[in-house]
């Protein structure tokens, strides 16, 4: 009983710092409710026993993308300018999305539900606590589902987070060999003198 | 006992959350939210006592630890308008 009160009030906090991000015209007001966003989320996975999403959300969350919008911001102003028009075409595209969103979680099994078709699947489970290890020999069931049973899939994300990495090495990289080429034709015409 | 500590938390938790929306300096808002971080790591601690299995303390202690970063950063820009080490060469040179 406590628990769910405790999900919903977290829930009920999530909402309310939302519409503080939304109101709000102080930008930089807006990064640190941001801040507050990730760690009532974060919090909240936790009371869901998902401890692994709490630990990225506090620390991509709560920590990184707090200092990167900082960073952006040192580069804008602290207050957002008026809208001059009214975006209703994008809050109809929104609650359509969103209500379409809640539609399809309308089936799902139940929270901690027992009956769900993971849990009461007769084979998978027991199979993999039983035959992961001579099948792949690796003792960690959880790193063998990763790295063995779903490589493929895993091999797909390791592409996309490495993609990634490139892009942006790309982009930041590229300015700092501008100005250090820029350094290096000075001290080349120095030297010639 | 645990439920009241946690129902306790729960509004304190309210309370700071008002105080970060309303809060009329940008002090009273970082004030707010690093308060609403201590707050999230008691939650963790007393909601594993209160569920009987208090395995995730680790996770609070980190938790305190990104708050920290969060309000060192947010104190900082504040203060310099920066993230960078611009502000510290002046002093230097």
């Amino acid at each position: 009983m406590t628990e769910q009160i405790v999900i919903v009030t977290l829930l009920t906090f999530l909402v309310i710092s939302v519409v503080g991000i939304i109101v709000l015209r102080n930008l930089l007001a807006a990064v640190i409710l941001l801040g507050l966003y990730s760690l009532v989320a974060a919090g909240a996975f936790v009371v869901m026993d998902a401890v692994d999403v709490a630990f990225t959300e506090a620390a991509v969350g709560a920590g990184i993308s707090t200092i990167l919008l900082l960073g952006a911001l040192s580069y804008t102003t602290h207050v957002q300018k008026p809208q001059k028009h009214n975006n209703y075409a994008a809050l109809l595209f929104v609650t359509v999305t969103g209500a379409l969103l809640i539609y399809g979680s309308l089936d799902l099994p139940g929270y901690g539900s027992a009956t769900s078709p993971v849990q009461a699947h007769p084979e998978v489970g027991r199979r993999f606590i039983d035959e992961s290890i001579l099948e792949t020999g690796v003792p960690n069931i959880v790193t063998s589902v990763l790295a063995s049973y779903r490589g493929y899939d895993t091999l797909g994300e390791t592409a996309v987070v490495f993609t990634a990495g490139i892009a942006v090495l790309s982009l930041l990289g590229r300015r700092r060999r501008l100005t250090r080429d820029e350094h290096s034709n000075s001290t080349d015409e120095e030297d010639l003198v | 006992m645990f439920t009241a500590a946690t129902l306790a938390i729960l509004a304190t938790m309210l309370l700071t959350i008002v105080r970060a929306l309303l809060g009329p300096s940008i002090y009273d808002r970082i004030l707010a939210v690093n308060s609403f971080g201590t707050k999230t790591v008691l939650l963790i601690a007393v909601f594993g006592f209160l569920t009987g299995r208090p395995d995730f303390l680790d996770i609070a202690l980190v938790y305190a630890l990104v708050n920290f970063v969060g309000t060192i950063a947010v104190l900082k820009f504040f203060e310099y308008d920066d993230l960078g080490s611009g502000a510290y060469q002046d002093d230097d040179f």
